[in-house]
């Protein structure tokens, strides 16, 4: 079944970059996440798919911390970046999150230019030594997300000023400006029409050649197009996880198959 | 494997129609089949050239189920459970068509030897041997509708029954051939007919393959046994 893999396979590596192991995670009294086990490849695109509701978006934001936020919101379980538990108490969720960049459902640029958009987390993590060190990172990180040549003769534009799919750009821009090794993107398309779409898949095909990509979607085609591993969701469990064409010809689960056929999941 | 209905159900509906042309096609076939072996023995040239005719409505079915199935992959993205359909589809269909082209050429031949003095005994056997490739023509189409991978690895099996037939037949026409050279011209359009049956039965098992496929997912992998042995026959004897 490897050979269903049709996108160019030396940039694949087989290395491990995230590995969860018997994840729960708990809202007050619900049981979102039941004890999941995913192991994430580096520079390999890994799609979570499911129903609405089945714990993929809760889980993605196990692997920033992005749960430490909510108040009630309880992470139990060991999950690993580069074999070093990204839940142990020394461990900075903001030094984490420059490792492991996300990137949201809806483009949210800051109310500041294209320029300072980008350059705002080299600036505080203090990736940059001077003015024109942080102009590279800036110009870098914008033609790494297919957006440079679109905006540089306006840098200093507000980001809110670009179209749907160029915000979405610029998402990914100011994610991959602190250098991450994992990009999570949370529905990246959800809010663009399907040329934007076209043009961020491809830049998620481009990115993974740096970075280990993890992209939730709804779009069952879009995991099916952008990704090699395929993750499958069912009310908090993980169903099935393996190689995206097998996932997609001949699942091994009755549940993914009803949830990509279409049928009732 | 999904039985369950789809969320949108004229997708159901497309892929019922889909099947129904399949097994339309195949009722057709199954029909050519018996009609071209009994406008063999009865000497019937005006059934053969019916089973001609009728050739024409398979392939406008083939068409048709293709049709079907470019547009649902077009319009649906099919996957999965629903994908292997589309693709046995296309399959099925091609095999199914092949099949009918077998019948014709019989039926064609038919006529041909219907013109000729008969061969006292050389009927039978055809006969037998087409009704076999029926009956599994017949139970592969109920395991491809049924969905039935252990019904399909039967019929599969059952085409070794097929190709001894074949073997057999092969060594009887050479047999009258060598006693009387006047039977020639006959026994060789016998032989070609016989042939065309035992490829017949390599068409359905290969209907009953993409229906293990359909089921399971995977190919049966493993060499069918091969019974005839008539490639390295000497002759003489």
């Amino acid at each position: 079944m490897n050979d269903l893999q049709v996108t160019d396979p030396t940039v694949q590596t087989r290395a491990l970059k995230i590995s969860a192991r018997q994840v729960d995670v708990f809202y007050g009294d619900t049981h979102a996440i039941r004890k999941v086990d995913v192991d994430i490849a580096d520079k390999t695109v890994t799609a979570f798919i499911g129903p609405s509701g089945c714990g993929k978006s809760t889980f993605l934001r196990c692997l920033n911390r992005m749960n430490d936020t909510i108040d009630t919101a309880r992470v139990a379980g060991k999950i690993r970046l580069d074999g070093e538990d990204i839940y142990d108490p020394r461990v900075d969720p903001v030094q984490l999150r420059a490792r492991v960049g996300i990137v949201f459902q809806k483009p949210n640029p800051f109310p500041k230019s294209i320029y300072d958009n980008v350059a705002y987390g080299p600036r505080i993590h203090g990736l940059a030594r001077d003015k024109a060190a942080l102009g590279g990172i800036v110009e870098k990180s914008l033609r790494r997300a297919a957006l440079w040549d679109e905006v540089k003769d306006r840098l200093g534009a507000p980001g809110t000023s670009l179209s749907g799919g160029q915000q979405q750009r610029l998402c990914i821009a100011r994610a991959v400006a602190t250098s991450p090794e994992v990009l999570l993107m949370d529905e990246p398309c959800s809010a663009l029409d399907p040329i934007a779409t076209a043009q961020v898949e491809e830049l998620i095909d481009e990115l993974r050649r740096r970075y280990s990509v993890v992209i939730v979607t709804h779009s069952m085609q879009q995991a099916a197009r952008v990704s090699q591993n395929t993750a499958v969701f069912h009310l908090g469990e993980l169903v099935e996880f393996g190689e995206t064409g097998q996932i997609f010809t001949n699942p091994n689960d009755p549940r993914t198959e009803n949830y990509i056929t279409g049928r009732i999941g | 494997m999904a039985n369950q209905e789809h969320i949108v159900a004229s997708f159901d509906r497309d892929l019922e129609g889909i099947q129904a042309t399949i097994m339309k096609m195949g009722g057709l076939v199954e029909h050519s089949i018996a009609q071209a072996a009994r406008a063999l023995e009865a000497r019937d040239t005006d059934l053969a050239a019916a089973v001609r005719a009728g050739d024409r409505a398979i392939d406008a079915l083939q068409e048709q189920a293709n049709e079907q199935a470019v547009r649902i992959l077009a319009l649906r993205q099919p996957t999965a459970t629903d994908l292997r359909t589309i693709l046995s589809v296309f399959r099925v269909s091609a095999n199914l068509e092949r099949i009918g082209d077998y019948a014709k050429n019989i039926a064609k031949r038919s006529s041909v030897i219907s013109q000729a003095r008969p061969i006292s005994g050389t009927a039978s056997g055809l006969k037998r041997m087409g009704r076999a490739v029926e009956l599994m023509l017949k139970d592969a189409l109920d395991a491809y509708i049924q969905r039935d991978a252990a019904l399909a690895a039967d019929v599969r099996e059952r085409d070794q029954e097929v190709d001894q037939m074949y073997s057999t037949l092969f060594r009887e026409y050479l047999t009258f051939m060598m006693e009387d050279p006047r039977t020639i011209t006959t026994c060789m359009h016998l032989h070609f007919m016989a042939k065309n049956v035992e490829r017949m039965g390599d068409h359905v098992t290969s209907i009953c393959e993409q229906v293990i496929y359909l089921v399971t997912g995977e190919l049966p992998d493993e060499d069918r046994p091969k019974q005839d042995r008539t490639p390295y026959e000497q002759g003489g004897g």
